[in-house]
């Protein structure tokens, strides 16, 4: 591979990559605070307000990273990737100007009345402040998915004389039947990292004995969401994203599913390594006939493996997207399990006692953030070797001008900024984590410091 | 249609320098003119509850920019490569700079994120400054539409220009000095004692530099680009920007030795604007000259499909209506000086 391609290739990847762990929890938890709120004002119950006030200022932390490591992405469409810009300007740039336009703007705006506005406002303006940043983070989500769908899937355009794409149909591009579905499938994983977070805190108080009615609370919703967002996950989403690819980019699910030859009755490889140069899977464990059922709904259809390709239009690194799509898709059917134990603990009432279990729950933590990034790489290493699908490869889309010294340049001090702001980021939170959620209430005001905008 | 999205992303530019001036500029006097903790926290709560809507400006601007221009987005954000990447890291540490000092009533922890803030602060300022002289100078841009700038090469005006010479080093500084004074009086209006008092001085310190600089850098533009007025020439209206900006320097010197501390930042904006204004009317249709002329990027041959942009000026029009809702209720809820004790930060 070009030495400037891999390095704008890592440098995207990794900053997309770091930038992510960040807008997923604060997606999921928009969506949880507005529902501790409600029941809080609707119960009139001052631990849902307080339980609300302390998500609150773990999504502040979470909020500037977002933001600080969010504005790179934007720009590396111009400063890494200028050829892919000039290219697909005329569409993208419709998405990625509507979210700042629509969604950050409201996002900024709402968010430090939500954050410190509590006193100066009526409960119903802060619980609507609330809701603004939950419809702000959400709407973000979908222009970017958008955007990536467009690549994906592109539609709703024309080439122009000059050969660069043009916008054709506005609502065919924002309405792109592949956004649809993704977006779902997206927004339902960071409700789910929420989720599991809010739950591994609440794990960790009632194991430690500490803020008992709160900890029942973050169990509680986190649980109840969990296991909703869990089940969605696989089913419709998933399965509709999956149909999608088989349907629209054959070649990738191939590759995912490490499938070398294409058969009628073809089997789902649940365990295994592919072996590119044997073209086959090395010690399988296979559920015979399952793919062509879930791809097909027929158990003898014919799947199509990657030998019914041309190898140039083969993904790039078949092993990785092998091994993403199989641990996100292991990780997602890990997390029904687990949470509808818990929900049936819960509904028995055990689970606050249930100890094993709780244990299970807070070291959960990890585990959807290892799951969404896996999905995210499941679906841009799947679109390879294109950057946008059918009409520009990724090694044409590259900033030409931009020699590979001055990438990796950029690349080292991405990682050492990003480095030093995952350290403080883990501190700080640890620190909120430790402090409880009845901090917040006089002292907290010089404490955190987010909470005054 | 392209003339208007040019002017589109101009007053976005122009709000974006206007709106986050204030918190560079308050960067920028931070750690002379706020000594002690309380007074730190002052400062940082004035710009606290907007500084992150103002940095979304530049977020919006750029990517109206890259809707409405694609061509030009792809050509100047790679050819500005280094710059704007460090630019983005500059950002990084200001916000956090700003968000997270007060997490931990230590003073060594917060003496760190003071310089922090502080020196992004000052270092912003003066990449914007360098980056707009870039623009003015132009750039060296070829057949294929694309150009790289190494950070500096000899700092002098040949074919091979860096993004450091001696007439963006002037531009820079510049901008630092108009910033830091927009920033003094931005801080004068919100705070009062000692704090507002230092902050004035800051203001009236800064006044004879950026009287000084307004004029120098005229003349140099005139010196490296005399096609720069042909626009004034050709459009007599033109003749407003300068007016606008001499009676804004005027209003600065008068308010604020008198604490009229609201007027001389409203001046001080005017002077922003009218400055970045008077460079875009002066560029108009060019969107980034070349050194060779024949290569530079107009609004005719980077601008996006006819119809994407009149799809966009639905969209955009109803967007920064409710844009403005905003901030008019956020700077509303936040009105008036900053107290001791009410606040976080």
């Amino acid at each position: 591979m070009d030495s400037a391609l891999l390095v704008h290739r890592l440098h995207f990847a990794f900053t997309a990559t770091f930038h992510y762990l960040f807008p997923q929890l604060t997606m999921g938890l928009a969506l949880l605070i507005v529902v501790l709120k409600t029941i809080g004002s609707r119960r009139n119950d001052p631990v849902y307000n307080e339980a609300a006030r302390f998500w609150g200022r773990i999504f502040g932390i979470n909020f500037v990273l977002g933001v600080v490591t969010g504005i790179p992405l934007e720009f590396q469409f111009g400063t890494n990737w200028s050829h892919f810009s000039r290219f697909a300007g005329g569409v993208i740039g419709q998405t990625l100007a509507m979210e700042g336009m629509f969604a950050f703007f409201l996002e900024s705006a709402f968010l430090g009345l939500f954050l410190f506005g509590e006193k100066r406002l009526s409960p119903k303006a802060h619980w609507l402040s609330a809701v603004a940043v939950f419809v702000g983070s959400w709407l973000s989500g979908y222009f970017i998915i958008a955007t990536d769908a467009f690549m994906q899937h592109p539609v709703g355009y024309f080439t122009a004389s000059d050969g660069s794409l043009q916008l054709g149909s506005f609502w065919d591009f924002v309405l792109n039947p592949w956004a649809g579905w993704q977006y779902a499938h997206n927004m339902g994983g960071a409700a789910i990292t929420g989720a599991f977070i809010m739950t591994s805190v609440g794990a960790f108080y009632l194991l430690s004995a500490k803020w008992i009615a709160h900890a029942r609370i973050f169990v509680k919703a986190g649980v109840v969401a969990g296991c909703l967002f869990s089940v969605l996950q696989i089913f419709p989403t998933g399965d509709k994203q999956g149909k999608m690819v088989t349907d629209l980019q054959p070649v990738t699910l191939a590759a995912m599913e490490g499938l070398f030859h294409g058969q009628p009755g073809a089997p789902l490889v649940i365990v295994g390594q592919p072996n590119e140069q044997q073209g086959k899977i090395d010690n399988p464990i296979e559920v015979p006939n399952m793919l062509s059922m879930l791809t097909y709904r027929r158990w003898s259809a014919h799947v199509r493996g990657l030998d019914s390709f041309p190898k140039q239009d083969w993904p790039g690194n078949i092993p990785l997207l092998y091994y993403s799509y199989h641990i996100m898709v292991g990780l997602g059917t890990v997390f029904v399990v687990i949470m509808l134990v818990a929900l049936f603990l819960l509904w028995r009432g055990r689970l606050y006692n249930a100890r094993w279990m709780l244990w299970i729950l807070m070291l959960s933590t990890p585990f959807p953030y290892i799951a969404n990034t896996a999905g995210w790489m499941t679906a841009e290493l799947g679109r390879q070797p294109w950057l946008v699908y059918g009409l520009m490869r990724t090694e044409d889309g590259y900033s030409k001008t931009v020699s590979a010294g001055n990438g990796m340049f950029t690349l080292l001090g991405f990682t050492g900024i990003y480095t030093v702001l995952g350290i403080l980021f883990l501190f700080l939170i640890w620190r909120e984590i430790e402090h409880g959620p009845l901090v917040g209430n006089e002292s907290a005001s010089k404490l955190h410091p987010v909470e005054a905008r | 249609m392209a003339s208007l999205w040019f002017g589109i992303v101009a007053a976005m530019i122009t709000t974006y320098v206007v709106l986050d001036g204030f918190d560079l500029g308050a960067g920028a006097i931070y750690l002379i003119a706020a000594r002690t903790n309380d007074e730190r926290r002052r400062v940082l709560r004035a710009i606290g509850p907007v500084w992150d809507g103002n940095e979304v400006w530049l977020i919006a601007a750029g990517g109206t920019l890259y809707f409405a221009f694609p061509r030009l987005y792809a050509s100047s954000f790679s050819g500005f490569y280094l710059p704007l990447t460090i630019v983005l890291w500059l950002l990084i540490l200001r916000g956090i700079g700003i968000e997270f000092r007060a997490h931990i009533e230590n003073r060594v922890w917060q003496d760190f994120f003071d310089v922090i803030f502080s020196i992004s602060s000052i270092l912003l300022t003066v990449f914007f400054g360098a980056a707009l002289g870039n623009v003015v100078r132009g750039v060296p841009l070829d057949s294929t539409g694309y150009f790289f700038e190494p950070l500096w090469t000899n700092f002098k005006l040949g074919p091979q220009t860096g993004i450091l010479d001696w007439y963006t080093v002037l531009t820079g500084v510049f901008a630092l000095v108009t910033l830091t004074a927009h920033g003094s009086y931005y801080i004068a209006l919100k705070t009062d004692e000692d704090l507002g008092r230092r902050a004035r001085g800051f203001a009236l310190l800064c006044w004879p530099a950026q009287f000084f600089l307004t004029f120098s850098t005229l003349v140099a533009t005139y010196f490296i680009r005399p096609a720069i007025m042909a626009n004034y020439g050709r459009h007599k209206i033109g003749i407003l920007i300068p007016i606008a900006v001499v009676a804004s320097l005027a209003v600065m010197l008068w308010a604020n030795p008198k604490g009229k501390e609201r007027l001389a930042f409203v001046a001080s904006s005017l002077y922003i604007t009218a400055m970045l204004v008077g460079a875009a009317f002066a560029l108009y249709p060019v969107v980034l000259p070349a050194r060779d002329h024949q290569y530079d990027l107009t609004i005719y041959n980077s601008a996006a499909g006819s119809h994407g942009l009149s799809v966009g000026l639905a969209w955009w029009t109803f967007a920064a209506v409710l844009v403005v809702a905003y901030f008019v209720f956020v700077y509303r809820m936040f009105r008036g000086k900053v107290q001791v004790g009410e606040g976080h930060y």
